[in-house]
């Protein structure tokens, strides 16, 4: 399948790379940002509020915290990752180099992919600071992480294929994805939701991922784990198919 | 020879409905030289362009070396260097950095010692820790050269390498492009200035609007389409052309000090020893006389308004 492992491996050394210029930003920038979510959600306006169930609430939020933060991070690294080659022309050197499509998304998806596990496990830690969270089903946790990077790395792959200036390339994550996010109980149970807002939410794909990430810690989510899987799979399964389309008709790759 | 990459009945049309390509046949042996002319937006990086796999084309077929450029792609591409006629680069990388980087994207192993040799010998050995972006713009065309040059490829596409390059670097890349083709590799650029081809092809192929007018050694091509001329230093100045002369056609430069008269140099006769019969008849003195043979440029020139002209410039031009 693979047949170029020394090119995959070409780029996603330098794709580690160019995170690893930016290191100390990228680290400290999800640890700044769990701290003033646990300054503000945790003690100003946690102290207030009781445990979701039998979760105290500061716990409760650090799996939507995590997941909001490797939303927004898989998008922006994976389609910039994509987006620059194209904007400097660089892309002329993939295109023409012998590497398989399925190789490129590998390379790139994969490096965008790891920085996204590296930053959830940083606020993981940063959270351990400030609350007690204990994991029910750590392998599962860990999966689920893995899972919604790549995920949200393909799809923030498609948007760098997609977009044609960097207006574009910030749409969607700044316009969709994180108010999907805010709202698809990344900081609440959305059984704490007026039914009919409730109702709405469920029309919210962001839901079922982050109460799926929530169940691998606490043993309970606010739809079955089954169905947070459902949609896990159904959300890979159409950038996949997304994706196989670009390259099949190189589309905004080729001419 | 043996054949290195054949194109066969090639042709692109773009979604605009431009119709880049058409019908373009073209054989490029080993280790030669193929210098590829013809006015902006002839199809030349089209053409490059599809066998390198940067755009699909329209209709046709391309083997590098035997192989499908598409159905095996990873054989005929990892043969095959490119150097684009736009400086894209990593403006962040350093110089060894991306230099290696691109031997990797090709899958080949690391080798120190080969990059090393590779950036001396493009004189960019002392800046291999520079950011691209500190480099001046000749130096970021030898990056692109090194790059394409990394994974040792058997066919270099150079597209318009001295565009905008200052002279001296010109002649380096000249030197060095005849170096490569002395370890045996394949060299096909594209150009506009006409003298980079007259000074370095084998073969030259002209392309005008999207089709391949011609396709001739460099040698022959200006042997065959070329005009001579001579030139007559007069020692006495003439104020018109004597009665006598009207079967050739003549011209007076020089405010009368020159008399110039262009001939076929192929033909069977060039009608030189009997204007100098009769010169010498009619008693007009010479004090010298030089003959020069006409440059590719006048010729592609030619070629390529011929084909403009009338549609039919192939059969036009070789006829």
């Amino acid at each position: 399948m693979i047949g170029n492992f020394r090119g995959v491996r070409a780029i996603y050394a330098f794709e580690m790379a160019r995170f690893g210029r930016t290191f100390w930003t990228s680290l400290l920038l999800p640890v700044i940002t769990t701290t003033l979510y646990f300054v503000v959600f945790g003690s100003a306006i946690g102290s207030r509020m009781s445990a979701v169930g039998d979760v105290p609430y500061g716990a409760f939020i650090v799996p939507g915290l995590m997941m909001l933060t490797m939303f927004t991070e898989s998008i922006s690294n994976a389609s910039f990752g994509i987006y620059m080659p194209k904007w400097t022309g660089t892309i002329y050197e993939m295109l023409s180099s012998p590497m398989s499509p399925l190789e490129l998304l590998i390379a790139y998806v994969g490096a965008a992919a790891t920085k996204s596990v590296i930053i959830g496990a940083i606020i993981f830690a940063t959270a351990h600071l400030f609350v007690d969270v204990q994991v029910a089903h750590p392998l599962l946790m860990a999966a689920f992480m893995v899972l919604m990077a790549v995920t949200f790395c393909l799809f923030g792959f498609i948007i760098g294929i997609w977009a044609q200036s960097f207006e574009q390339l910030q749409v969607i994550p700044l316009l969709v994805v994180y108010p999907l996010t805010f709202l698809g109980g990344a900081f609440y149970s959305i059984d704490m939701l007026p039914a009919a807002w409730r109702a709405l939410t469920l029309f919210n794909p962001v839901v079922y991922l982050i109460s799926g990430f929530r169940w691998t810690f606490f043993g309970r989510g606010d739809v079955g784990i089954g169905v947070s899987m459902g949609a896990v799979a159904i959300f890979l399964a159409l950038c996949l198919a997304v994706i196989f389309w670009v390259f099949r008709t190189g589309y905004r790759l080729k001419n | 020879m043996t054949a290195v990459l054949q194109i066969s009945n090639l042709g692109k049309t773009y979604k605009s409905g431009h119709r880049a390509l058409s019908g373009v046949d073209l054989t490029i042996d080993k280790g030669e030289i193929f210098a590829l002319l013809g006015p902006n937006g002839a199809g030349k990086t089209t053409l490059i362009g599809i066998v390198c796999g940067i755009v699909t084309p329209s209709e046709g077929t391309v083997t590098v070396g035997g192989h499908d450029h598409q159905r095996d792609y990873r054989a005929a591409r990892s043969m095959i260097g490119l150097v684009p006629q736009e400086l894209h680069t990593d403006a962040f990388e350093k110089v060894i950095t991306t230099v290696s980087f691109s031997r990797g994207l090709f899958g080949k192993p690391r080798d120190p010692a080969f990059i090393e040799q590779l950036l001396r010998d493009l004189s960019l050995w002392d800046k291999r820790n520079a950011k691209i972006l500190e480099l001046s713009g000749g130096m970021k065309r030898r990056v692109m050269i090194a790059k394409a040059l990394s994974h040792e490829p058997e066919i270099l596409f150079l597209d318009e390498p001295t565009a905008g390059v200052d002279v001296e670097l010109r002649r380096d890349m000249w030197n060095m492009v005849r170096g490569l083709r002395d370890r045996g590799v394949t060299i096909i650029l594209t150009t506009h200035y006409i003298e980079e081809a007259e000074e370095m092809a084998d073969r030259v192929g002209v392309i005008s609007k999207g089709k391949l007018i011609l396709v001739e050694d460099k040698d022959a091509l200006i042997k065959k389409l070329g005009r001579k001329t001579l030139t007559l230093n007069l020692s006495e100045p003439l104020a018109a052309l004597p009665a006598g002369l009207d079967d050739w056609s003549l011209e007076i430069a020089g405010e009368g000090h020159e008399l110039v008269y262009e001939f076929d140099s192929q033909a069977e006769a060039t009608g030189v020893p009997s204007l100098l019969r009769r010169l010498s008849d009619l008693g007009i003195p010479f004090r010298d006389l030089h003959t020069r043979q006409s440059s590719l440029e006048e010729i592609f020139v030619g070629l390529v308004h011929e084909s403009k002209s009338d549609g039919a410039g192939a059969q036009g031009a070789t006829a």
